[in-house]
């Protein structure tokens, strides 16, 4: 990764080695949802969104729940960055992300009950979600707090956009609702294998071909430039 | 007493299997299936940990947790992350080729969701010690069998003509749906007439 | 997976160059403290709303399965006998508990437990509300299931499952076909075995509570 940018007025702050390149915030915000999409582009975070992406409102709780630990611990991360050591670096980063994460669980527990019985473990799981760890390595523990916490509002909305994709074609196909409402009549079949774990895993791996078909198409439509 | 274990132990490798159903591990599942050898001893090295991990949280719930279960969770990934440093430390030294064999992958068994998961899970169940050992031996077994599975189909893959698009991680996907699907086919194992 | 490395256990160095391992292990200190602290601030804020919607699933249970007693009393189970006094050290939600139902005139109307078995998938677990006189079921509710989607799941969801079993005196046997025998249930057809698993669990819950109800009545508790 070069360190060798023209300074954008951004970046006040000196360079890190390693750090991402100075950029506007917004490019920061958008790269999350599009370019380095944590699903999608970055094939992570993947246990959680197969697991519980049978019901649409799985996947709004879940992505919310999501987003809140990424925005806040990317925060205080990038806040605290200079006084953590490096050698416990890791150590604390898990160590905030626990607090955070207990946080929302505890508080999904109380005013969202339900939600929290259906999503079951996998809201503590968000601790070890590799989604969250790997930004604050390599972004939040680099930038000032307002990069990072763009950066973190981008990544959990791309996160909980895959998650909502895959909620939707499970809980249409799978059970014939959206949001618990029935949305083709009393006679649609529904196809019950769609909410069941195969099902997670087959449309995970549509979306895959289906990244992977649009990638082939662009990297066509380039060779044909340059030929 | 022995059927309740015998249960806890088919269910948790067959019909709830850690991988396939219940969707834990798959980070090591998808990247290290690409070999038969490595797979099935990441395998076994997970199960180690599993069970470790499976005494200690016994230990955590029953003596220092009742009073403060805010805390789980943290205690939980400090004993976790501390159990693989140990683990790595130990294999390092008595089993050096297996070492530089798994790599990077030893390390990434701390954010391995398997292990908190069942941490989660056996507070949730309130298994006793033994129970718990029996629980995170049919975890680990039930991830082994996973990796070896797909380890072992992969390793066909990779001379198989495959179109572009599905390579990476599409065609994995599919075949792992294909694979929960045949396990699907063990529900109904515990129930008697 | 990213490449970033793992040393997620806080070793401080032996050796620390730039930074001792005082100031490590200070860190790491003082980060568990405040986090500790902020959990603890949290749990008590947010326990009250747990605890209450807790207790009010399980009493909406209790008194579904007794068919709305005019009182609710509880018993605690204690080293496999029931006891007035809650165990020590075990918190209310917790402990295993027997619920009696009494009418107006504080007889006691049927007791409600929780009892669970393996069904197709998971466990089946169920609030089991019976006549402890004469192991006669009153009702009973499925608090978690995880049986097949739209097959299994039927016992929970097809809402003339449960009114089969009124009646009924445990142990409760299962069969394909209408009955109306005192101690046989139909099972649903296509859910034989989510099905039986509710009856397994039934007599169990009886088999298990009527003697340790019987052995306190007898020691003299009411």
């Amino acid at each position: 990764m070069t360190t060798e940018l023209a300074v954008a007025p951004e970046a006040a702050e000196p360079l890190v080695p390693g750090a991402p390149p100075p950029a506007p915030l917004t490019l920061d915000f958008w790269r999350g949802i599009a370019d380095d999409n944590p699903v999608m582009i970055q094939m992570l975070g993947l246990c959680p969104t197969m697991a519980i992406s049978n019901q649409v409102s799985n996947g709004l709780g879940m992505g919310a729940a999501t987003i809140f630990v990424l925005v806040c611990s990317s925060f205080i991360i990038s806040v605290l960055r200079k006084i953590i050591p490096n050698e416990v670096r890791l150590a604390t980063y898990i160590l905030i992300i626990a607090t955070f994460v207990t946080v929302a669980d505890l508080v999904m527990q109380a005013y969202f009950p339900v939600l929290s019985k259906t999503l079951g473990p996998f809201v503590p799981l968000i601790v070890v979600n590799c989604i969250i760890l790997g930004r604050a390595e390599a972004f939040a523990g680099k930038v000032g707090p307002l990069r990072a916490v763009a950066d973190g509002l981008g990544q959990g909305l791309g996160f909980m956009l895959a998650l909502l994709i895959m909620c939707a074609f499970r809980e249409v196909v799978g059970s014939g609702m959206f949001l618990g409402h029935p949305l083709f009549g009393p006679n649609y079949e529904p196809q019950i294998f769609m909410i069941m774990p195969p099902g997670g895993f087959l449309t995970m791996g549509l979306m895959f071909l289906a990244m992977g078909w649009w990638g082939e198409r662009k990297k066509a439509r380039l060779a044909e430039a340059i030929a | 007493m022995i059927s309740n274990l015998a249960w806890i132990f088919f269910s948790t490798l067959l019909i709830n299997n850690f991988t396939l159903a219940m969707f834990l591990g798959l980070c090591s599942f998808f990247g290290v299936t690409t070999k038969m050898d490595t797979g099935w001893r990441l395998g076994a090295a997970n199960t180690f940990v599993l069970v470790m991990t499976a005494v200690s949280v016994w230990f955590l719930n029953t003596f220092v947790l009742a009073q403060a279960p805010y805390l789980r969770t943290i205690a939980f990934i400090v004993v976790i992350a501390s159990l693989v440093q140990v683990v790595e430390m130990a294999i390092k030294k008595f089993l050096p080729v297996l070492f530089r064999e798994l790599g990077i992958y030893l390390p990434l068994i701390t954010t391995n969701c398997a292990i908190l998961a069942l941490a989660l899970f056996q507070t949730t169940r309130k298994y006793n010690l033994i129970e718990g050992i029996v629980f995170a031996l049919g975890a680990g077994l039930g991830l082994t069998l996973a990796l070896t599975l797909m380890a072992s189909i992969r390793e066909r893959l990779d001379v198989a003509d495959i179109p572009a698009m599905a390579k990476r991680m599409g065609l994995v996907l599919i075949i792992a749906a294909c694979m929960s699907m045949a396990f699907m086919g063990f529900a109904g194992m515990g129930a008697t007439g | 997976m990213s490449g970033h490395e793992h040393g997620s256990a806080p070793a401080p160095m032996v050796e620390g160059a730039e930074v001792s391992s005082v100031r490590l292990l200070a860190t790491l200190a003082i980060f568990g403290a405040l986090a500790g602290a902020i959990l603890a601030y949290t749990y008590g804020k947010t326990l009250p709303a747990i605890e209450k919607f807790a207790g009010e699933k399980v009493e909406a249970a209790v008194r579904e399965v007794l068919r709305d007693p005019a009182r609710l009393d509880t018993l605690y189970l204690v080293k496999d006998k029931l006891s007035r006094t809650r165990p020590a050290g075990v918190a209310v939600g917790d402990a295993t508990k027997m619920f009696i139902g009494l009418d107006a005139n504080g007889a006691r109307t049927g007791v409600a437990v929780e009892e669970a078995a393996p069904g197709f998938a998971a466990d089946v677990k169920l609030m089991v509300g019976f006549d402890p006189a004469t192991g006669a079921l009153i009702g009973f509710k499925v608090l978690a299931q995880t049986e097949t989607p739209g097959l299994g799941d039927k016992i929970e969801k097809d809402t003339t499952f449960a009114p089969r079993f009124n009646g009924k005196v445990a142990p409760i046997k299962g069969t394909k076909n209408a009955t109306t025998d005192a101690s046989t249930v139909q099972t649903i057809t296509g859910a034989t075995i989510s099905s039986k698993a509710v009856i397994k669990v039934i007599n169990k819950a009886v088999a298990t509570w009527q003697p340790r109800l019987a052995a306190f009545v007898k020691e003299g508790g009411q």
